[in-house]
């Protein structure tokens, strides 16, 4: 495998990883109806991305699998009106924003993994795989300008209330 | 002049007019039983207050008590007709059960005591939470049915006294998308038609939006323009098949939750078709090519799997609206409260940029409003954005407010965009906001998932102030009800849809210690001293004038500018449209003439929003996106509805208004021509789904969701197979005290939300149904959008056309 093969499998885990706790924090935040139902459109992007590395990636020696479902159920401890963790100390509103947090550093490094991506695809002239970072690095960072959002949206009030 | 059941007939009898003519006039009037025009002591202006329209009209007052109405004829919006809630709905405000004194909350009940104590409480709480916690704990839940001075006392409260940004109207169940849809493409709120545009289209477009019931007055016009030479084409976009579905030459049923496929659906055949003005596109508008690209992935084909609509209905939609002239279009609650709401609504600004028309006659966007003062709480900041369209997101719009208000910048909360009504009461449900302080509305039955909200609004922790004119089902859990004056109790203006301004005068007396809104805010902020920079009352006015003169000044250079207007000149001249300025002595009757927006980095009200994320957009990324202000067209995919039917919930659920009834009903069912009208809750279904579930008109049927169940009368009507119809009126006071609550359509409605608008989501959800009793044939009640409408003696009005 080439580093670009290297680069693709790097940032096929991110994706699906990034997927995966998008998945979580929708489960894990369903009293916060908006983070619950956003946090599942954007989670099928990155799934989305995910089936596009492994597609392409077999042309640089990454064989990207995606037989492995993501899991569900996970995060269903968080359910209920306060959104309380059990046991957990903080004004309520703490797990959301220590959830939205991780999304927004999750997604950034993904984001830089595109841009590798991106760099060496111009340098390689491959239009396919540029095209295709065209199409699937804007939505990462909408995933990111989002858990940034609702992180400046929510901190007052957690935090001082 | 003609006398004529308006319960029967709702828009009265035709008067044709041909295209560019002026809409001829015709004055519906109503008086109580055994009065004649002659014993009216005094006619008093005001406009209308149960719906958007903003139709003028004259309270008749003799012995100090209000004794009928009659519509304005020289005023522009309705030339002298009303609607039927109009007609009959002033005679609630004399009904034996209004609020005339202050309750308290004494061991668990409700008790009458006098204005003092009641104040007193609240500000005691309020400065107990000012010190405990700060500005965070306060939540602000106020209307569409105020008035300018009281929303703009309110806000300049809120926001500059306590400082919180937790500061929402209902017109966020109702009106959010209409402002998001505007300020998205045009950096502005604020609409670029007019009413008068009706009076030159060749084509009509309605999204989602079944003008005949929601604002009569203005479907009369329709009517009348197709009863006359030369009559425009209408398209229905509508699951049910309405009264404008029946006048439609086209008109397209979608699955719920799949507007924006259709909306992207018509513009590639118009794109493809080459019908742009791509002159216009170049010149005064960016992101075209986004559009351009983001649309081919949607032909006709793809685009009736989706929204399962013939592809060949799909093709002559857009021919007609590819071939308009004229084109005007109006958006509605079918798109507002649906899946991607904002980004549905916006396709149909995207469709007026790319065919130019805009700013002439007859090429207008009407993104309607549901309630009657919904533009207000927009332009005063009472709901998520500061006063005067100012972009909080802007340091130097916030610095302008903030002189103002004579209070340091910091004062006013703007490291956020100001909290939607939905988060609100999130932070209410966490505990974190612990006074909500309700202006003119009933949450507990007009928002979604009624148990979940009855659970809020009921906490121990939470200091629920309500204000009110009638006990509602919110009241009920309040700890302080502060009765307030109604509409022909106060003095006032508001503004409709098409900006058009009218003053609201004091007719009658309120009954009881009852008080104007606005009265009671003054008091407020009386009490709690709040001060500007220099130690003065930040809320320097004392009535409904000088309110007004402040909001002018609050208004002065932005877009919605008052500054040319005064009560004086509102009196002589009725409804003039902002802006209304030296420039613009006579007002304004259509925005962005020769493609000038406002949408210019440093003037806009808002850098707009991700429409499937919800995130602003950053001053820098919106700077490079659009220097010169121009406007903006945003392109946005089809994205699957959060909750999709199943084997067990096999219908899509939809709820929405109905011709008779307004809001909860408060004032709607004490008119008794319009109680008797539509008494109970009903649902809709298709024929083949009625024969599939062994229903039949008339029998009772059991409606439920994921939230909870609603008992209903079952109608059989046009409505696209598959989807249920729930009137969302109806909720508990009337009924006998222990009653079940299975009748108000929210207790199924899920909690969801465009994330762009914020605005809840009624009509993408899911149901199931079973039978519960078998009826007794078909209703006669309420059919004027169907067949056999109901006749009622008592609702003879006059109609004198001239
Ligand atoms: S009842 Fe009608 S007017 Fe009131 S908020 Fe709902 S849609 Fe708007």
């Amino acid at each position: 495998m080439n580093g670009i093969g290297l680069a693709l499998r790097g940032l096929h885990h991110g994706e699906r990883a990034l997927a995966q706790d998008l998945l979580r924090v929708s489960e894990r935040h369903t009293g916060d109806h908006e983070i619950h139902h956003v946090a599942r459109d954007l989670s099928a992007w990155s799934q989305r991305h995910v089936r596009e590395l492994a597609e392409i990636g077999g042309r640089y020696g990454a064989r990207l699998g995606t037989a492995h479902p993501l899991e569900t159920g996970l995060g269903a401890k968080l359910r209920g009106k306060g959104g309380e963790l059990v046991g957990h100390r903080g004004p309520p509103g703490m797990p959301l924003l220590h959830d939205l947090r991780h999304v927004h550093v999750q997604a950034a490094g993904v984001s830089l993994d595109w841009e590798m991506i991106a760099q060496a695809a111009r340098g390689n002239r491959d239009t396919a795989l540029l095209r295709l970072v065209e199409r699937c690095h804007p939505d990462t960072l909408r995933q990111m300008r989002w858990a940034n959002a609702h992180l400046k949206q929510l901190s007052a009030q957690v935090l001082h209330g | 002049m003609a006398r004529i059941d308006r319960i029967a007939e709702p828009w009265g009898t035709r008067t044709p007019y041909g295209p560019g003519e002026d809409w001829p006039v015709r004055v519906d009037t109503f008086l109580e039983e055994g009065i004649t025009p002659r014993d009216v002591d005094r006619w008093v202006p005001t406009a209308s207050i149960l719906h958007s329209n903003g139709d003028g009209m004259d309270i008749a007052v003799k012995d100090g008590r209000m004794v009928g109405v009659r519509g304005a004829a020289g005023d522009r919006i309705n030339r002298g007709r009303l609607d039927p809630k109009d007609l009959y709905a002033w005679q609630a405000g004399a009904s034996p059960d209004r609020l005339t004194r202050p309750l308290v909350r004494r061991n668990g009940t409700l008790v009458e005591t006098d204005w003092d104590t009641a104040m007193d409480a609240v500000v005691r709480r309020s400065r107990e939470l000012l010190d405990e916690q700060g500005s965070g704990a306060f939540g602000f839940y106020t209307s569409g049915q105020l008035f300018l001075e009281e929303y703009y006392t309110l806000t300049t409260i809120a926001r500059a006294g306590i400082g919180t940004s937790h500061l929402d109207g209902n017109t966020r169940l109702c009106t959010a998308t209409a402002a998001a849809a505007l300020k998205e493409s045009f950096g502005c709120d604020g609409q670029p038609g007019t009413y008068a545009d009706i009076d030159h289209a060749d084509v009509i477009a309605l999204f989602g939006h079944n003008v005949a019931a929601t604002q009569t007055v203005l479907w009369m016009r329709m009517l009348d323009r197709l009863a006359g030479p030369d009559p425009p084409r209408v398209i229905c976009v509508d699951p049910r098949s309405t009264p404008v579905a029946r006048m439609a030459a086209v008109h397209l049923a979608p699955r719920p939750g799949t507007n924006v496929a259709l909306m992207n659906g018509l513009l590639h055949e118009i794109i493809s078709a080459g019908r742009i003005d791509r002159d216009y596109v170049d010149a005064h508008a960016v992101g075209y090519e986004e559009l351009e690209r983001r649309v081919r992935e949607y032909p006709p084909g793809r685009v009736a799997e989706i929204c399962d609509v013939p592809e060949e209905l799909i093709r002559r939609a857009a021919g007609l609206l590819g071939g308009a002239e004229r084109l005007v279009s109006t958006v509605l609650q079918g798109f507002y409260q649906s899946h991607q709401a904002t980004a549905a609504a916006v396709q149909v600004n995207n469709l007026h940029l790319i065919r130019g028309m805009l700013g002439s006659p007859g090429c207008g966007v009407l993104q309607m409003n549901g309630q009657p003062t919904a533009q207000n709480t927009r332009e005063c900041g009472a709901d998520g954005d500061l006063p005067g369209f100012r972009n909080w997101a802007n340091d130097d719009h916030v610095a302008d407010l903030a002189r103002i208000w004579n209070v340091e910048p910091e004062r006013i909360p703007h490291h956020a965009p100001p909290t939607h009504a939905m988060q609100i009461f999130r932070f209410a449900e966490q505990g974190s906001v612990r006074l909500l302080w309700i202006s003119g509305t009933n949450p507990a039955v007009s928002m979604p998932d009624l148990a979940r909200i009855r659970s809020v609004l009921a906490q121990e922790r939470l200091f629920l102030v309500v204000q009110d004119i009638f006990p509602t089902e919110t009241t009920e859990l309040a700890d302080v009800v502060l009765p307030a004056a109604a509409w022909g109790e106060k003095t006032g203006t508001f503004t409709n849809t098409d900006r058009t301004v009218h003053l609201s005068e004091k007719a009658v007396e309120p009954p009881g210690e009852a008080r104007p809104d606005l009265e009671i805010f003054l008091d407020y902020a009386g009490r709690m001293g709040f001060t500007g920079r220099d130690g003065t009352p930040l809320v320097g006015w004392t009535g409904p004038e000088s309110a007004f003169r402040a909001w002018q000044e609050c208004s002065r250079g932005r877009p919605c500018d008052y500054t040319g207007l005064s009560y004086e000149r509102l009196r002589a001249a009725g409804g003039v449209q902002w802006p209304c300025d030296r420039d613009h002595p006579d007002g304004t009757e259509r925005l962005y003439s020769g493609g000038r927006f406002w949408a210019a980095p440093e003037y806009c009200e808002s850098f707009g929003r991700d429409l499937v994320t919800g995130a602003p957009v950053e001053e820098v990324e919106y700077r490079s996106l659009n220097p010169s202000g121009k406007a903006v067209i945003r392109s946005a995919g089809y994205l699957p509805p959060h909750e999709a039917p199943d084997e067990l919930r096999p219908f899509h659920l939809i709820t929405g208004r109905t011709v008779h009834h307004f809001h909860t009903r408060t004032k709607t069912a004490r008119a008794p021509q319009l109680r008797d009208a539509a008494p109970e809750v009903w649902v809709e279904m298709s024929a083949a789904d009625a024969e599939a579930h062994d229903m039949r008109e008339g029998d009772l049927a059991e409606v439920s969701s994921p939230r909870g169940v609603v008992h209903a009368t079952v109608r059989v009507t046009g409505i696209r197979s598959g989807v249920l119809f729930l009137p969302f009126h109806y909720g508990y006071w009337d009924l006998p005290e222990g009653a079940a609550r299975t009748r108000a359509a929210n207790e199924l409605t899920i909690t969801d939300w465009d994330p762009a608008s914020k605005q809840p989501l009624f009509k993408t959800g899911v149901a199931t149904l079973r039978l519960l009793e078998r009826g007794g044939g078909p209703s006669s009640a309420d059919r004027a959008g169907e067949a056999g409408p109901a006749r009622s003696r008592t609702a003879m009005a006059h109609e004198e056309p001239r």
